[in-house]
């Protein structure tokens, strides 16, 4: 061995090298689900992309190491970490630098070794189990080529005294050098990081005992290194950060001092030694090396006069007795509309001109609204309560500035909205346009269904400086692109916004970007952000903040095209041999109680119980899962008041029928041939009356994995046997109409969005409704089915509802027969639009399967020959069919 | 016979250099790949060079017989596509034993005459472990960057039989080699491991990293030192690097081995770069030049050539590498 083995080295993508002349590595600790009531909540939640950008903040702010731990009893720890990190290895600004894997359990920590290419550090083993078990593992690790975070731990229990502390580490160093033969730089120390100034005395040498044994594992244990967990010395004085800052910094001066040369430590917990004022510091010091008797008492003593003054709440009506001026804005803030145009009257009173009350006032208030939402301490729906009290001021002045005349309301600039052709979502749309014209943006509202000419027409004529487009289902990204070509055509050099479910920033980039060069196409993630984008696209700023778009879309479109290139797919011929196998000769199909078509006629009350509440508070931009939320430190508060004003308007739509609940669901004998499944009639089941195309994933897989397509749910023809194949369509939304624009009139868009966004829920409510109705009676297939709300959504039923133009399905082309099959439109009103969107938009339609072995599944890229195969079969052209199945295109 | 660790201590080593560019010499068609062995087999089984040890032995026998008679002194076992996992694509995976097996006993045979001939210069066999066709850091479906094709647990169980396939037939030291990416040579130094633990066997390992492109990373987007540090936790002969560049282009990166490379450093380059009809163009002559400078910086323990090299290459190598002293290797008295 050389010299050259004799420093800690590791790696990630690049190398990290710990030489003696480190001053200090810094391991970031928020990727820990038990540290991070933030990051645990996104794992939980499976927002992967928000636990990445978790991880590169990390590594931005300077984590040299990234430690990541799954330990939480409710996720499965082994395929979090998993997932993770592979997650990870593809995002290069993170895998740069090494991971350490962190967790009590030794099949996580394993799991996790599997995954990283580079050298990292386990996190950890000790002598607690014994030293066989500690010899198998530190030969595992050795073998996987990691180093290893040594607890000092033993068979007696957490070393505690320095005595311990060296005894356990130098027995550990010995096994490991002597015995496993491990390089004595991959093995780092944890000798135990306790709390101090808890009052007992026994904790009185917690942090001089570190620092001691730290030393002596130093000078003792050739290459051997030191770490710990720094906040833990603090724990007493949690809620008096300044203190827990002083006494972090204090602790790590004096433990790097006596050679600790890693840690975890919170950058944002952690005052600089210098800074700590003095006095404060004394107190610390003499607690930390136990310098006077009374040290803790005097600490404790002081503590309180360095604490940040406490939250003052007021809950009153103390608020009117302030000037008008303070009112409106309070009234903004707070979205209380209760006082709005008796305010709004005084105020126009004590002003010249009525315009001057819209741009004093109320915009000063709306300022303050867009500041807190901006800063992230007001939440969406308080911002459209917000718009709601600015909306009615400014309606309650508009006569009088008529009247006047010459009095022109001042924008920031003017956004035209739409949702393009085809397409009729339009929550989210709604949502940017009102965030927008709080912040003094003109909004033109084109609405839904809007041709690509009408939106040119529209934005030449009244000028605008920016033009926005929205859409929830996958043919609308085609139409972006439409309309995106249309603006080139027409030479209209105003910035384009992107945004809506199925849009991306690599649609966006590699997909609309090139047809349009007059100005710059932006994808828009979410409302919060359309605000942002907007004001740098009308600022002085524009050609840097382009200048960044355009190289960042540079890079996604490399990125892109470079894992394009590595995807492998397989031919339809290919995929098809692979299916996925049922062996029909034992299997037993479940014959239904009835066939044919049924029409369902329920009540907003009988689906109430069915709502999947989750979905709803996202719409809101109100992140996590119900009924967690309602308690979540962040939003909780809000999710809780939007709750109450959510069940308050179900309770009127239940009591006063403000919606109608229309459905029909129908099942028939159906037999595969080979993609496509055959359905006959009900009353005949020879007579062949419609066939579905299913379609078939062709993305390359592991050995034994098969390629799926729905029609490998149902019994082929040559089987012999007799399959069967539902299907259904439901809606909730007839008569939104008409509350909607009441409330529109009434420029209320927050009870508008509201009744959109529960009109969704109850027709997925219905949906499940309808499903279980079918298990249990129609189909009949789980009769003893005894299933609650949350079971129904985490889909623990038998069998699946799969929808056209969803990943089972993605061809919204196979609606136009599910519906003809139902006669649908006729029982329940539901309409189909050019791109086969359904209208009401509160409306499910989908195929049932009832097989076990059914599951839910995406199809993911596919080749040409899929598309060819399903022109040729449906009789369709080919430009037409790949027009309509391009988001999954190759 | 010498150990190999004392001759590298000694001199310049000499590997061999493309098989496959050899292999194109002779007009092989389908029928050729099958003789004897795979005469009913269901798909097209020609281009998988790797079964021309079982099925047209003499040719590969030959081909070694070259290589050594240019000059090198470590041959390459013809298997480098000999898991399972890549010769799934042929439907072969049954086949794996015996490739590795043949391949490691044919070459060995002519070692063996070799070394007969010329004790003062013994020649070596190393069983060639490839990259497989599969990556576990990285996954093949773009709308989900956290799927792999292929798990580590997978990798580990091909190249374990691999390992053990190549030592039953004489292997005398293993090359893991075209690594592109880090998270698969790891699996199979892990397998490596285990099969020399099970065997109570010790035998030297050589590792060999593939630098993409002129990022100086590996395709998993790793530095040369990264890797390098990656791979350190086994005790190797050699760390090195091949394929995918020429010989000048891959000297800033061994320079970096060079420096912090506690193990040998060994380099066996293209030929130069593919020319627009993937053939690889440049010249022993021009080749050697370029090594030429490897030895005079004193870079490498061991020399050779991965795609378009010829026996003439290696001869050409071999004549220049005669007249340097190895490169320095900081070994502690320990070892």
């Amino acid at each position: 061995m050389s010299k050259n083995k004799a420093t800690l080295k590791l790696s990630g993508l690049e190398p990290l090298i710990v030489t003696p002349e480190t001053n200090f590595v810094n391991i970031g600790e928020r990727t820990n689900v038990t540290g991070s009531r933030k990051f645990l909540r996104l794992i939980k939640e499976e927002l992967f992309d928000e636990a990445l950008s978790v991880a590169r903040e990390q590594v931005e702010g300077g984590a040299q190491i990234i430690d990541i731990n799954m330990d939480e009893g409710m996720i499965d720890g082994k395929e979090a970490m998993v997932r993770f990190l592979n997650l990870i290895a593809a995002e290069p600004d993170i895998a740069r630098v090494p991971v350490m894997i962190d967790s009590s359990k030794w099949e996580i920590i394993e799991a996790g070794l599997k995954c990283v290419q580079g050298k990292g550090v386990v996190n950890s083993i000790s002598l607690k189990e014994g030293e066989e078990q500690f010899i198998e593992y530190a030969r595992k690790i050795k073998r996987y080529g990691a180093a290893a975070i040594i607890m000092a731990f033993d068979e007696d229990g957490q070393a505690d005294s320095y005595e311990r502390r060296i005894e356990i580490c130098e027995r550990s160093y010995r096994v490991l050098v002597d015995v496993v033969k491990f390089a004595p730089e991959d093995i780092i120390f944890d000798p135990n990081i306790f709390p101090v100034a808890t009052g007992m005395d026994e904790h009185n040498n917690n942090a001089l005992d570190f620092f001691r044994a730290t030393k002596w594992i130093r000078e003792n244990l050739p290459g051997a290194h030191v770490s710990g967990g720094v906040s833990n010395v603090s724990f007493s004085f949690r809620g008096n950060n300044v203190v827990r800052e002083a006494m972090h910094a204090a602790f790590l001066y004096h433990a790097i001092q006596n050679g600790m040369d890693m840690g975890i430590v919170n950058p944002s917990m952690l005052e600089i030694y210098d800074d700590v004022d003095k006095q404060l510091l004394e107190y610390v010091e003499d607690v930390l090396l136990n310098r006077r008797d009374d040290a803790t008492e005097r600490l404790l003593e002081h503590a309180e006069t360095f604490r940040g003054e406490g939250k003052v709440r007021v809950v009153d009506l103390s608020w009117r007795e302030k000037p008008v001026r303070e009112r409106l804005s309070y009234a903004l803030v707070k979205g209380n509309t209760d006082f709005i145009i008796e305010d709004t009257e005084e105020c126009r009173l004590s002003f010249d001109r009525p315009i001057e009350v819209i741009e004093g006032p109320l915009m000063d208030g709306m300022n303050v609204v867009g500041d807190l939402f901006g800063s992230g301490k007001m939440f969406l729906p308080q911002v459209v309560k917000s718009a709601r009290v600015m909306k009615k001021a400014v309606a309650y002045l508009l006569p009088f500035i008529e009247e006047e005349k010459g009095g022109v309301q001042s924008f920031a600039g003017r956004i035209l909205m739409a949702t393009v052709k085809g397409d009729v979502h339009d929550i989210g749309k709604n949502i940017v346009g009102v965030v927008l014209s709080c912040n003094n943006y003109e909004v033109i509202d084109m609405g839904v269904m809007v041709a690509p000419e009408k939106i040119i027409a529209e934005a030449i004529a009244q000028k605008v400086d920016v033009i926005g487009l929205s859409g929830l289902i996958t043919p609308s990204l085609d139409e972006m692109v439409t309309v995106a070509k249309e603006m080139e055509r027409a030479n209209l050099s105003i910035p384009l916004m992107i945004g809506g479910a199925t849009t991306s920033k690599v649609h966006t980039a590699v997909k609309i970007d090139e047809h349009f060069t007059k100005d710059q196409t932006i994808h828009v993630l979410d409302a919060s952000r359309s605000v942002t984008v907007v004001e740098q696209l009308l600022g002085g700023k524009k050609p840097d903040f382009i200048k960044g778009i355009k190289s960042e879309y540079k890079r996604v479109r490399e990125h892109h095209a470079k894992h394009r290139a590595q995807k492998q797919l397989v031919t339809i011929e290919q995929a098809r041999a692979n299916k996925f196998k049922i062996d029909w000769e034992q299997e037993s199909i479940a014959k239904p109680n009835v066939l044919g078509t049924h029409v369902l006629t329920v009540t907003a009350k009988e689906l109430i119980p069915f709502i999947d509440w989750t979905p709803f508070f996202r719409t809101w931009e109100l992140h996590g899962k119900y009924p967690a939320i309602l308690k979540d430190e962040v939003v909780g508060v809000e999710a809780t008041s939007l709750f109450a004003d959510a069940q308050e308007m179900l309770s009127s739509i239940a009591e006063e029928n403000w919606l109608e609940h229309r459905g029909i669901i129908g099942i028939f004998p159906a037999n595969s041939v080979e993609d496509d499944i055959i359905i006959y009639d009900p009353n005949d089941d020879t007579k062949q009356i419609f066939v579905q195309h299913a379609m078939r994933q062709q993305s390359k897989k592991a050995a034994g994995v098969p390629h799926i397509a729905l029609s490998d749910f149902i019994a082929p023809v040559d089987s012999g046997k007799k399959d069967y194949i539902g299907a259904f369509v439901v809606t909730s939304g007839i008569g939104i109409d008409s509350r909607v624009e009441a409330f529109e009139a009434d420029h209320d868009d927050y009870n508008s969005i509201l009744i959109k966004a529960l009109a969704d829920r109850l027709a997925e409510a219905f949906a499940e409704y309808a499903h279980k109705f079918v298990r249990t009676e129609v189909w009949g297939y789980s009769k003893d089915e005894s299933l609650d709300n949350a079971e129904l959504i985490k889909e623990q039923y038998v069998g699946i509802r799969p929808a056209p133009g969803y990943p089972a399905c993605p061809d919204h082309t196979e609606k136009i027969d599910l519906f003809k099959l139902l006669d649908a439109t006729a029982a329940t009103g539901v309409e189909l639009t050019d791109s086969l969107a359904m209208l009401p938009t509160a409306a499910v339609s989908g195929w049932y399967f009832a097989s076990p072995h059914s599951k839910y599944f995406g199809v993911g890229k596919i080749l040409n020959d899929q598309v060819k195969s399903l022109a040729e079969r449906k009789e369709m052209e080919l430009h037409v069919m790949e027009r309509w199945l391009s988001p999954n295109l190759h | 016979m010498k150990r190999i660790q004392e001759i590298l201590e000694e001199r310049i080593l000499i590997l061999d250099g493309a098989m496959g560019t050899m292999i194109q010499r002779h007009p092989l068609e389908e029928e050729h790949f099958r003789t004897n062995w795979f005469e009913d087999h269901p798909s097209s089984l020609k281009g998988n060079n790797d079964l021309l040890s079982l099925t047209q032995p003499e040719i590969i026998k030959e081909i070694h017989a070259l290589y050594f008679e240019a000059g090198a002194d470590i041959a390459e076992t013809n298997t480098f596509s000999g898991t399972t996992i890549a010769q799934a694509d042929y439907g072969l995976e049954s086949a794996v034993y015996d490739i590795n097996f043949q391949s490691a006993k044919i070459a060995k045979e002519v070692a063996v005459e070799f070394t007969a001939r010329e004790p003062h210069k013994p020649r070596f066999v190393a069983g060639s472990i490839g990259p497989t066709n599969r990556t576990a850091s990285i996954s093949p479906d773009v709308n989900d960057p956290g799927f792999r094709g292929i798990t580590f647990d997978q990798l580990v169980v091909a190249y374990k039989q691999q390992t053990n396939a190549l030592i039953d037939g004489g292997v005398d030291l293993l090359l893991v080699e075209t690594v592109f990416d880090t998270l698969n040579a790891k699996a199979a130094l892990f397998a490596i491991d285990e099969v020399l633990i099970e065997r109570e066997l010790d035998m030297p390992i050589m590792v060999s990293g593939t630098i993409t492109d002129q990022s100086g990373r590996t395709l998993t987007g790793q530095t040369t030192e990264a890797f390098l540090i990656s791979v350190s936790h086994m005790n190797l002969l050699s760390v090195g690097l091949n394929c995918a560049l020429g010989a000048s282009m891959m000297r800033p990166y061994l320079q970096v081995l060079n420096k912090k490379s506690p193990f040998g450093v060994s380099a066996h380059p293209n030929a130069g770069l593919p020319n627009e009809f993937g053939e690889y163009e440049e010249t022993a002559e021009l080749m050697a030049e370029q090594i030429k400078e490897f030895l005079d910086e004193g870079l490498v323990n061991i020399v050779g050539g991965c795609c378009g090299t010829t026996p003439e290459h290696i001869k050409a190598i071999a004549d220049l590498a005669a007249n340097y002293s190895p490169r320095k290797q900081e070994v502690d008295v320990e070892e």
